[in-house]
């Protein structure tokens, strides 16, 4: 005799909902799934016509080229004028580098003191396998920390022009933010498989790539950019809730504060011993194995962590103006 | 190693460590770390500036544990220390000045990144004036130009936002042409030092194997930084976004950001190529032209404008040209001239956006010039901070903009050259021109309104009581002018000797 089972566990068995999909009955996810819009987008006709009338009005008094012959002239002159400034920028630019000093040739004024020290003396120096990663984070670590404030400055303008902190009311965040899932395909089953097993190898890969920096090519800029990339996977596969649950913007602050913080003193720690001849005692460790050339590691882990978050908060801010 | 001359390393990181805390701080915290960090920085550079004028000369200062070509480094004199105080100065009283105009006119929850973009921007002007290395002084051009953009765009509105999209293009293509000046450099000279750098394009010109590049570089170099610092034909960004971002902004934009590029060229100059070849390139020929132009054309434009702050940013594109036709002269004496020009400038442009806003305030916030009949009569203090900046600015003795008119007369004789004549007729025209917007400005606020008018327009008065902050910092501003109108002597003798350690 079988078992009893109820309705809703029969159509959860696999068996029947093979047997529902190879007949065509349904498919077994086209209930989550959505594609387009529950609703077509109807433009107001009333409105568009209004548009359509006062953009024909400015157009014709600001671009009146039948009545107004100097606005004409300079049409074609800016054109014109553009396309000369270009041709002899680049005719200019052209005959420079012709007179260059060949690519490559060890006669060259690149190839100097400077250069030599590096590929010489780096791993003495920095403890890093990885020449690049040793002149970027140790010999020239002002510059970067620098380049790093670029990036957190430019997050700074997105957020001036992008986030929404307007609170209710029309074009308020919470608004804006259905708009996004309303036309946001949701529960995409490819989208989601795919992402479920690419993102946790992007992650470690990226992770990866931060922690060897200063091994085999690599850093933490690239690092970042990855994870970063891992991210914004997720966020396109599972919408902005399932992220939420652990990137919030207040994550995002702590974690480009501390890395910045820890950056800013570190740095300024060694800047400071060094300036005045002292002694760092930061141990350098054996070259080649992961804990080792000093303060390279920690500042990679802070470059990368600075990156991704970049990269994460710049595709928020640009979907739905916020966090 | 004096303890004092860490104050370079310390300014900067002060300036950037607490943009960094700020991005965590709420509004209030925010605002007095802010006037903390610049107060701060401002003494220590005067610490600074005093124990350089002790001991004389320059030092370099290693930033790291590994010296000059490999690593990086930043070098400090006199002149470098006064530019930091003057800067810290005006920055501080530009903030002061247009903090109850930043309340009405940036949305609250982002006032806390205002003071981020500001405490940056004041890291990249310190170090690109104390930076050793062409590459560092590219990272903080960087940082100078987003922090730039934001400040004009964070009082959201389409022409604020259209006034930073031309910024942001315009200055961008300054910022490629120095990269790519600084790459072929590079290429040419193998080194990213300034002093090393210097070693080499010596041993180029002599040779004389890679003259041709060399010139195209400088050339690229020159126009980029112009670019960037609005010289006259590529002012057109210029106005829009000095008239219509909030009022801080603008002063800081124009009595701090464009100066900034414009101290770097004079240290590409000096420091990177060296002034005699730069004055046998014929580059600087170029320049004085286009100087020459835009002391006409800035002043002519300003005549032309009937909005007041657009009428101040004009005048900006005149006063540029003074800068660039001093460098244009080819003599110490004419750098020397625009080295002050960049501080009395600084020191007038602030003072005029900050007290326009005064007045405009009174005028039913109407910035057309008709409607500010009698508004130093319903703001005094601003009334007076207007008429003060423009006599400055016109070159009444006592004021800084006379010792500046000085100088370039001077700088101009004293070398007698082809260049002597134009200069001095330009110079007494643009006078003329500036004497006529600026005077007829100040003729009209205090030219009195009827009552039954300024009742229909909506004005109002406001009494030095309501505004203690605004008088002091107008008070501030107008004794910063006397002083480097009538104590001018001892800076030019900073800038002299700087120029002399710059060699």
């Amino acid at each position: 005799m079988s078992k009893k089972i109820s309705e809703e566990e029969y159509r959860r068995r696999l068996t029947v909902r093979m047997k529902q999909w190879i007949s065509g009955e349904k498919d077994p996810y086209l209930g989550n799934m959505e594609i387009v819009p529950s609703k077509e987008f109807v433009p107001d006709k009333k409105k568009m016509e209004q548009y359509q009338e006062d953009r024909d009005r400015v157009r014709s008094k600001a671009y009146d080229t039948e009545h107004n012959p100097i606005y004409r002239f300079f049409r074609h002159f800016y054109k014109a004028a553009a396309l000369v400034c270009c041709l002899a920028l680049i005719t200019i630019l052209m005959v420079e580098v012709s007179y260059l000093p060949p690519v490559g040739s060890d006669k060259n004024p690149g190839s100097n003191e400077v250069a030599a020290k590096y590929i010489e003396d780096g791993l003495q120096d920095t403890g890093a396998v990885n020449i690049v990663t040793g002149m970027i984070l140790d010999y020239r670590a002002f510059d970067t920390f620098g380049e790093s404030n670029v990036l957190f400055i430019a997050t700074c303008t997105v957020l001036i022009l992008l986030r929404n902190d307007k609170k209710k009311g029309k074009g308020s965040a919470e608004q804006e933010e259905k708009r996004d899932s309303f036309y946001e395909p949701k529960n995409d089953a490819i989208l989601q498989t795919v992402a479920s097993v690419l993102v946790p190898i992007i992650v470690i890969f990226g992770i990866y790539v931060i922690l060897n920096g200063h091994l085999s090519p690599g850093g933490g800029f690239s690092g970042g950019a990855i994870i970063g990339a891992g991210l914004i996977l997720y966020l396109n596969a599972f919408g902005f809730e399932k992220t939420e649950r652990f990137f919030t913007e207040k994550t995002y602050k702590t974690v480009s504060f501390c890395a910045l913080t820890f950056y800013c003193l570190a740095k300024s720690y060694s800047f400071y011993t060094g300036a005045h001849h002292l002694e760092s005692g930061i141990p350098l460790g054996t070259p080649g194995a992961i804990l080792s050339s000093g303060l390279i590691l920690p500042l990679n882990i802070c470059v990368g962590l600075v990156v991704a978050c970049t990269m994460y908060a710049f595709f928020a801010l640009f979907r739905k103006g916020g966090f | 190693m004096a303890f004092v001359q860490n104050v370079p390393f310390f300014s900067i990181m002060i300036s950037m460590f607490s943009g960094i805390v700020s991005s965590v701080l709420p509004k209030k915290p925010a605002k007095w770390l802010n006037t903390a960090a610049i107060s701060v920085i401002g003494a220590m550079s005067a610490w600074l500036l005093g124990y350089m004028i002790e001991v004389g000369g320059s030092y370099t200062f290693m930033m790291g544990h590994f010296p000059a070509p490999w690593g990086n480094e930043i070098r400090a004199g006199a002149l470098e220390a006064c530019m930091a105080l003057v800067f810290c100065i005006i920055m501080l009283l530009s903030m002061l000045g247009g903090r109850k105009k930043l309340d009405e006119e940036v949305e609250h929850s982002k006032h806390n990144i205002y003071y981020i973009l500001t405490d940056l921007l004041l890291s990249s002007l310190l170090a690109l004036i104390y930076t050793n290395d062409l590459f560092t002084a590219y990272v903080f051009v960087e940082i100078n130009t987003i922090s730039a953009c934001g400040l004009i765009m964070i009082r959201q509105n389409g022409r604020t936002i259209e006034a930073a999209v031309r910024y942001m293009i315009m200055s961008l293509l300054g910022s490629g042409l120095l990269l790519m000046g600084i790459c072929m450099l590079y290429d040419l000279t193998g080194h990213l030092l300034m002093s090393n750098i210097k070693e080499a394009v010596h041993g180029i010109m002599e040779a004389g194997t890679y003259r041709i590049p060399m010139i195209i570089t400088i050339g690229l170099m020159t126009v980029g930084l112009a670019i960037k610092s609005a010289l006259f034909p590529f002012h057109s960004w210029l106005p829009d976004a000095y008239g219509y971002s909030t009022v801080s902004s603008a002063a800081m934009l124009s009595s701090l950001v464009s100066k900034g590029y414009i101290f770097l060229l004079v240290k590409i100059f000096y420091r990177v190529i060296g002034f005699d070849v730069i004055c046998s390139s014929k580059i600087i020929n170029v320049l004085f032209v286009f100087g020459l132009c835009a002391m006409i054309f800035g002043s002519v434009s300003a005549i032309w404008e009937k909005d007041i702050r657009r009428m101040i940013a004009f005048s900006s594109v005149a006063q540029i040209g003074y800068i660039y036709m001093g460098f244009g002269l080819g003599t110490t004496e004419g750098v020397v001239a625009s080295l002050f020009h960049i501080m009395a400038h600084a020191a007038t442009k602030s003072l005029l956006f900050i007290s326009a806003i005064g007045l405009t305030d009174v005028s039913a916030g109407s910035r057309s010039f008709f409607d500010l009949n009698g508004a130093a009569y319903r703001n005094k203090i601003a009334g007076i901070g207007f008429t003060v900046g423009s006599l400055s600015m016109v070159g009444i003795p006592t004021f800084a903009g006379f010792v500046s008119k000085l100088l370039f007369a001077e700088a101009a004789v004293i070398h007698p050259s082809q260049k002597m004549l134009p200069t001095l007729i330009v110079l007494a025209i643009s006078t003329i021109l500036n004497a006529i917007y600026f005077l007829k400005t100040v003729i009209r606020i205090y030219v009195p309104e009827k009552d039954s008018v300024a009742k229909e327009k909506g004005f109002t008065t406001v009494s030095i009581k309501e505004q203690k902050l605004y008088t002091a910092t107008i008070i501030a501003f107008v004794v910063l002018n006397l002083v480097l109108g009538m104590m001018s002597e001892p800076i030019i003798d900073i800038i002299q000797t700087g120029l002399g350690n710059f060699a």
